[in-house]
């Protein structure tokens, strides 16, 4: 019996969010904005520039620099030797230069001097480009003129190649690629959603629990169901309302990136990129990162989205399970919701504490700060999902989870005790001694 | 044996007491009130045999056995502060309260259109609550209380915020369902209603029971035992071998009313045997106090 009618309970709750414009909007908007997030940046990184193949002359007086000027994909770079600086500046369209680059003649001092002209902003990549290959020019000349013997084979000898690769060594000893920005923004995504979506949620609950009691339809329903009952039924409703929600969102968006990446060619991108996996050679993994773009896609797919997703899903209802019964327990004691102002406080202050620590924990995902944050209950949905990318020992998992879910039992158990007194006490607002004396009705 | 019997019950908050040793039975198949003034204890009451609220100590007894659980699938209740969904289109929201009474759906629908042709509503159902006034709320809440057929119905201030013509059609349908065997057990303040509806009564002051039993007897015992009577004629009453005494007697009417205080022990067959003999009586009657001065008298002597 008791059962049945808590599903009764938990059907009502779900039909009647599910059934509402403002539900069926973000459900199916949400995705939309998630793939953009997620396609754009991809986007970027292959097309990064856009065009092809720009020219750009160069009048070198000085003899020395042209051969040093490199040429890629974007730009390449062209010796003019039969028109002046000034002629080309004037024909820059009619003869399809993208720039024109002008070198002195070397001064006294063996230095040149570079002069730009172009109609539109050139980047600071482009430009950052012609000064490093100027100066290399200007610098072999400058070693050349002191006639050192075996020069090449010094400068061969001299010139190293330093790339800072970092690794993190899981439990069995095997090499991970590190990849901290995407860690952090991963975690900071996760425990962000995490903390709004417990906020959104649980207030659900709360404004659902006062909408009962204010039409009073609570006293009906509190003759035919047990008040702890309700409170589950109400609880476990929006959490079903949730967890549908994220369901949606989650298949729509990859639906949306699959669809989308096919269409806008990332597949090849990403194809690449799945070749490399974490557990590839070194040598490619650096050939890899040496191109940002490469670098971001290919670190993005280095993740375990499987255990985020669900780490991301436990901790949600899980971390939604504790506060909202908190939520629920606030609602009864109150008449309105003007009046949850200071009840709700000790509610919103661990979740803030808990935001706070997770912005700790992307600095420092394995100080004992951040260990604590994501074993203590009230913080730790945010916290761990903060360390989650970085790769939690599971033992430590296990115990964050295990005291989350005891916690929940008890505070339940409380909520229910006040819930009980609460829904039916109308007129005065509570204080916290009268809360407490409920706890003992 | 009645359908509810209450033994000591006492309930506290803190260290407010809201009922205190309350023992009462309430008659199986009658219509019995709940009296008492505000705050005295009522609400509590009601919760306790709603199973809303658990007792401190005392026990509450069920047809005979103590009340379990799913007694509640057996009670209806209409609470004084009525309340509904406004969000929520009616049916949906009568069948979901059936459900939550162990009715299953289907039963509820077909249980609940023959309400809404009853009541002549069938064009609400679709309609949100928020969209009905008051009184057609009302009349969906009074749906909702007894669909479920159930077998102690209580009922507090059932008759509040209708209009005259549906105050009848309620009192109607109470009483239909007197007859269909419910026991109702009605918390009011007016005491017209008292009068006309309830068998037996409870009055509730400050937590204790004051008084319980059947209406009538209640009435005789704060009566001062007299008796009316209106006859014809010029001169005062005769009142020869009869066992009273005359209290008043003047013109009434076109009539002459006396007042008579009886004698103890004296029954009407003898009073108006010796009274017939030498006056044209045109009414006698019992002369019962009004439920509402024993009331007041109670509430204020307590």
């Amino acid at each position: 019996m008791g059962k049945s009618k808590i599903s009764v309970i938990i059907a009502r709750e779900f039909a009647i969010r599910v059934k509402k414009k403002s539900f069926i909007l973000t459900t199916l908007l949400t995705p939309i904005l998630f793939a953009a997030l997620m396609v754009v940046p991809s986007l970027i990184a292959v097309y990064s520039g856009g065009e092809e193949g720009l020219e750009i002359a160069v009048v070198d007086r000085s003899g020395i620099v042209m051969p040093y000027m490199q040429n890629d994909e974007e730009f390449v770079f062209t010796q003019v030797e039969d028109m002046d600086i000034e002629q080309l500046k004037g024909g820059m369209d009619s003869l399809g230069y993208f720039a024109v680059v002008g070198i002195s003649e070397l001064d006294s001092s063996k230095n040149v001097s570079v002069v730009t002209y172009s109609k539109k902003q050139m980047n600071m990549d482009l430009k950052n480009r012609i000064s490093r290959n100027v100066e290399e020019a200007v610098e072999d000349y400058k070693l050349k003129g002191y006639e050192i013997p075996q020069l090449e084979q010094i400068m061969s000898d001299i010139e190293s190649d330093v790339r800072l690769q970092t690794y993190t060594l899981d439990d069995k000893g095997e090499e991970k690629v590190s990849k901290v920005e995407i860690f952090m923004a991963i975690g900071y995504i996760a425990s962000f959603l995490i903390y709004m979506f417990i906020f959104m949620f649980g207030s659900m609950v709360m404004r659902s629990v006062i909408e009962e009691k204010t039409t009073r339809i609570i006293e009906v329903i509190v003759s035919s169901v047990k008040p702890f009952q309700i409170m589950m039924g109400k609880i476990l409703g929006v959490a079903s309302v949730a967890l549908t929600q994220f369901f949606i969102w989650i298949v729509f968006t990859l639906l949306i990136v699959t669809v989308a990446g096919s269409v806008l060619g990332l597949n090849d991108a990403a194809q690449t990129v799945a070749a490399a996996s974490p557990e590839i050679p070194v040598e490619e993994i650096t050939a890899a990162v040496q191109s940002e773009g490469d670098g971001f896609l290919q670190a993005l797919k280095g993740v375990n989205y499987i255990q985020i997703i669900a780490c991301f899903v436990v901790y949600f209802a899980l971390g939604y399970l504790l506060y909202s019964s908190m939520f629920a327990a606030v609602g009864a004691a109150v008449d309105n919701e003007a009046d949850t102002q200071q009840l709700i406080f000790p509610i919103t202050m661990p979740l803030i504490i808990g935001l706070f620590l997770m912005l700790h924990t992307f600095q420092y995902p394995d100080s004992s700060l951040s260990f604590w944050g994501s074993v203590i209950p009230f913080t730790s949905p945010m916290v761990m999902m903060a360390r989650i990318a970085y790769g939690v020992p599971a033992w430590e998992l296990a115990l964050s989870i295990g005291v989350l879910v005891l916690t929940f039992v008890g505070m339940a158990y409380l909520s229910g005790k006040i819930y009980r007194v609460g829904i039916l006490m109308y007129g005065k607002k509570p204080g916290w001694k009268e809360i407490w004396k409920w706890l003992k009705y | 044996m009645g359908i509810i019997t209450c033994s000591n019950i006492t309930k506290k908050f803190g260290k407010f007491t809201a009922l205190n040793s309350v023992s009462l039975n309430i008659p199986k198949g009658e219509i019995f009130g709940l009296l008492g003034p505000n705050g005295a204890g009522k609400t509590t009451l009601i919760r306790i045999i709603n199973q809303i609220t658990l007792p401190d100590s005392g026990e509450l007894m069920f047809n005979g056995a103590p009340i379990r659980p799913d007694a509640v699938e057996s009670i209806g209740y209409l609470p004084e502060e009525r309340g509904l969904y406004k969000k929520m289109k009616v049916g949906e929201q009568a069948i979901y309260l059936a459900r939550l009474k162990g009715m299953s759906t289907r039963e509820a629908t077909a249980e609940l259109k023959e309400w809404f042709v009853k009541f002549g509503i069938q064009g609400w159902w679709d309609k949100k609550v928020e969209e009905l006034s008051k009184g057609m709320a009302q009349k969906i809440q009074f749906i909702t209380t007894v669909m479920h057929k159930p077998q102690l119905l209580i009922l507090d201030e059932p008759f509040s915020g209708f209009d005259p013509v549906n105050v009848n059609l309620i009192r109607k349908e109470i009483l239909a369902l007197k007859e269909q065997g419910t026991t109702i057990i009605l918390s009011t303040h007016n005491m017209e209603s008292v009068e006309e509806l309830c068998d037996s009564i409870a009055l509730i002051n400050k937590s204790n029971l004051i008084i319980t039993g059947k209406v009538d007897d209640i009435r005789r015992q704060y009566g001062n035992n007299h008796v009316e009577v209106i006859y014809r004629g010029e001169s005062p009453v005769d009142i020869a071998m009869a066992p009273v005494s005359v209290v008043s007697d003047e013109l009434y009417k076109g009539n002459r009313r006396a007042v008579l205080d009886v004698q103890k022990d004296a029954t009407s067959a003898q009073i108006l045997g010796e009274l017939i003999k030498g006056n044209d009586i045109v009414s006698y009657q019992e002369l019962m106090p009004r439920m509402n001065d024993i009331f007041i008298k109670l509430v204020t002597n307590n």
